[in-house]
């Protein structure tokens, strides 16, 4: 093979797979517990997911979930008790009620659908946690990068732009004004 | 093996650990990358690996760095929180850190365990580690809350593990109310003539324990009574509980039956529920002579008097201690306990889903449970063994992993089957000389004297058939089948495909979640395996207790277990309600929300949010208050709130943002 000179044209090594980023906050006593579960059986799942505990789903602000996108975040997940099983009788009906209105709030933010999850998953179902990763890492994978703090920066620079532009035009217009 | 460095600006000196945990983390993780890539980042000034961070040398490493190092900030990676958490918090104290200067990553169960991908697996470990790193800094100095453990102990459920785990505490001196929902305690156990594999009789081993219970001073017995509803926490619950109206004074009764006797009806007349319907008994009546406590109930359902109101109430008439009562309602009691053990059993499988066995089709099949009623010295035959028509049955075959080991149904081993088939084909065969059966898939005999006893048993001369049995027909097709039950069956070991006649069919039944326990572990805030039994907090280590605190579990609730196993079991949960008993107090987490008065704006939107009602209005001031004792830390308030003045211990928005960042920062 080395020997014959080859044909193909010389082209640069291609990019390097894309490998979403999923931010997940689990509730300690169901999802949280249903992850541990899953490494304890051994399940395997994508390694995209990064889990940030907290006691329940309730604590979840949606201001998390906007932050985790600005920081770089491709997909944000959410686990909770299932509805009733909650630990604190009702935090998961409350996020329920918050994250309706996040959803619609993401969509009007041109953030698709598929990266933003909500999943009720008990401390039982380990083989759950495998599948809602697996199947999320998939969907935010095919969706491509989010890449929203490069689009900040973006937004920024045609900001820039456009102060330059108008200071420009401005005192043109402004005599134009005055006569 | 570390990396050190000088103070940086202003940041708390940090330490980081990570775990090999032998080879289960340093396999899939490469430790030594994290550990560098760790060194680097902002604050860490110490940042080592050891092979087992939770061993006292680890413990120690960690607690001497403190002290050399004037660590003010602690991260180990290692397993989950929910296993060595307190161990680290143990450890940062023993350097004299406070032990909430420290957070836990979970590169274990969350990363090893579950990834393939070395790779992919070290770059996570290094993302958490990075994320704990950031969110530390802004860790506060806390201490635990301490509250009082109310002494006294409710145990639900009358069964083999409630009454051991009743007695156990009562002897400790502790104050327990026990709470069964049947007439009598006893459980299932109370159903069984003997016991695997000694054959102790079972009344005769159980019945001294009833007695126990309802003569002990520190024991209330409550009976046919069910908890309504829970509410509390970790040391203080209070506890609802009714009592149904059994139409009989249990304080006056004596339980000398004279009653029965009298009942207008002369004969027993309706399904015997205790003796699972084969026996018959009166509207008035006691399920069994020895039942605790001792005394009669009505059944509504049945009696004249209490459907039509027109009885000429000769049962009243016959009882000279006027205990009868027609219009006594249900009574609701609420009581104090500080710790619940709950034991609230199972259910035997419903053989009518094995529709090929033909249970409730054939008079011929029976159930397990049915056969232990049947083989009973004071069953409804008195121990004579007879088929529904009154025959003798001459071959008996017993169906094992009815409803147990199957896909279609309950795919668990139910661990008793085995063992009880073995007893019962004993007990057909001593009792009528029928020639038994067994159709097995394996033979499950794991305990002391239990694999001698199958020995026992083919000695006996009973017969053992690999394999499942297909069906159990009435189809003859030879004239010897004529008029018996026919069991078609792939004999395993031979080979082929057999028809074994037979007159009497025992499925042996396994053992399934109770069917309310679904809305029994609501009422007590614990969870539920996908079988349905109780889950226990951890199933090696923590296995009597749930994820509620104060709350355990023990026997057949939690998953099948035989008799030994079940009174093992009982006498842990009676061992763990005693260990915080005699604490005398609780440690509880300092997760609790406060509001910062100075921004908060008196909205009132926090109020109603809590499931505890912990949040109140200050109206003087117009400003929310917290009572720390009723929040429980979930946290739902702080992340309503518009302002942002409520605050979580431990979950503060500056930790968990800072968590965020760091878990994205590359």
């Amino acid at each position: 093979m080395s020997e014959q000179p080859s044909m193909a044209p010389v082209v640069a090594a291609p990019a390097v797979a894309f490998e979403p980023r999923i931010v997940a906050f689990f509730c300690n006593w169901c999802t949280y517990t249903a992850a541990d579960l899953a490494g304890v059986s051994r399940l395997k799942y994508a390694p995209n997911v990064r889990v940030i505990r907290v006691m329940c789903s309730g604590r979840v602000d949606p201001q998390f979930v906007l932050e985790a996108f600005a920081k770089g975040a491709d997909g944000v997940l959410l686990g909770g008790c299932h509805p009733g099983d909650c630990h604190y009788a009702e935090g998961n009906y409350k996020t329920l009620r918050r994250m309706r209105m996040l959803i619609r709030m993401l969509k009007e933010l041109g953030i698709e659908d598929g990266r933003f999850r909500l999943e009720w998953i008990s401390g039982a179902e380990g083989d759950k946690v495998k599948a809602v990763v697996n199947e999320m890492t998939a969907q935010v994978r095919a969706l491509g990068p989010l890449d929203l703090p490069g689009k900040f920066k973006e937004w920024d620079r045609e900001m820039e732009d456009l102060e330059q532009h108008v200071n420009a035009s401005a005192p043109q217009q402004e005599e134009a004004h005055v006569r | 093996m570390a990396e050190q460095k000088e103070h940086q600006n202003g940041i708390p000196r940090i330490g980081f650990y990570i775990c090999h945990c032998g080879s289960n983390i340093a396999s899939i993780i490469d430790v030594e990358d994290v550990r560098k890539y760790v060194a680097t980042l902002p604050g860490v000034v110490v940042s080592r690996d050891y092979k087992y961070m939770c061993s006292d040398p680890g413990q120690e490493l960690i607690a001497q760095d403190i002290r050399e190092h004037k660590l003010e900030r602690l991260v180990v990676s290692a397993c989950s929180p929910n296993l060595h958490e307190e161990t680290f918090r143990n450890a940062a104290a023993k350097g004299g850190l406070n032990s909430f200067y420290f957070q836990m990553v979970n590169i274990r169960e969350h990363a090893s365990w579950v990834h393939e991908d070395k790779a992919a697996a070290t770059r996570k470990a290094k993302d958490l580690a990075r994320a704990a790193v950031y969110r530390v800094r802004f860790h506060q100095a806390l201490e635990k809350r301490k509250v009082p453990v109310d002494p006294n102990v409710l145990v639900v459920g009358g069964g083999i593990a409630g009454i051991h785990a009743a007695l156990t505490l009562a002897n400790a001196g502790k104050k327990v109310t026990l709470v069964e929902r049947e007439a009598t305690i006893g459980g299932h156990m109370a159903l069984f003539d003997k016991t695997f594999p000694t054959m102790d009789c079972a009344a005769c081993i159980l019945t001294p324990k009833m007695s126990a219970v309802k003569s002990h001073p520190n024991i209330t017995l409550w009976t046919y009574s069910e908890v309504e509803k829970v509410e509390g926490y970790v040391g203080n619950y209070k506890v609802s509980v009714k009592r149904k109206p059994r139409y009989v004074n249990e304080d006056l009764c004596v339980g000398c039956m004279a009653c029965i006797d009298a009942c207008v009806f002369k004969e027993p007349k309706f399904p015997d529920k205790f003796n699972q319907g084969l026996g018959k008994r009166k509207p008035v009546y006691i399920d069994f002579p020895q039942a605790t406590p001792k005394v009669v109930l009505i059944d509504p359902a049945t009696c004249i008097q209490m459907k039509t109101g027109k009885c000429k109430k000769s049962c009243a008439d016959a009882c000279d201690r006027k205990a009868f009562d027609f219009n006594q309602q249900p009574e609701l009691k609420e009581i104090q306990v500080g710790t619940i053990v709950l034991a609230t059993g199972f259910k035997t499988y419903d053989a009518k889903r094995d529709a090929l066995y033909g249970y409730g089709r054939y008079p011929g099949v029976f159930t397990a449970l049915e056969i232990e009623r049947l083989v009973n010295a004071s069953g409804p035959t008195l121990g004579d063994v007879v088929l529904r028509d009154g025959r003798h049955p001459k071959a008996v075959g017993i169906i094992h992993c009815v409803g147990s080991r199957d896909e279609k149904t309950n795919k668990w081993c139910s661990r008793v089957c085995c063992m009880y088939s073995l007893k019962l084909a004993h007990l057909i065969k001593e009792h009528s000389g029928a020639e038994v059966y067994n159709f097995y898939i394996d033979m499950r005999t794991p305990g002391k004297g239990y694999e001698e006893f199958y020995d026992k048993l083919l000695a006996e001369g009973v017969h053992f058939i690999r394999g499942r049995v297909a069906e159990v027909t009435d189809w003859a097709m030879t004239p010897e089948e004529q008029g018996k039950l026919v069991l078609r069956v792939e004999d395993t070991l031979a080979g082929f495909v057999r028809r074994i006649p037979v007159d009497m069919v025992v499925l042996a039944t396994g053992m399934e979640a109770q069917a309310d326990a679904g809305e029994v572990r609501h009422k007590f805030n614990i969870g539920c395996g996908s079988e349905g039994f109780f889950q226990e907090r951890h199933p090696k280590l923590a296995p009597v207790n749930t994820f509620t605190d104060g709350i355990f579990i023990a026997g057949a609730c939690q998953g099948p277990r035989d008799i030994p196993d079940t009174v093992a079991q009982a006498g842990a949960a009676a061992a763990e309600a005693l260990v915080l008993i005699d604490a005398g107090h609780v440690e509880l987490e300092p997760n609790t929300a406060h509001v910062v008065e100075e921004e908060c704006c008196g909205c009132k939107s926090c109020v109603p949010l809590c499931p505890y009602s912990a949040i109140t209005l200050d109206e003087a001031k117009k400003k929310a208050v917290i009572n720390e004792v009723l929040c429980k830390g979930c946290g739902t308030c702080v992340a309503a709130c518009p302002s942002g003045s409520i605050r979580q211990n431990l979950f503060e928005d500056d930790e968990i943002f800072s968590e965020i960042e760091g878990v994205l920062a590359q």
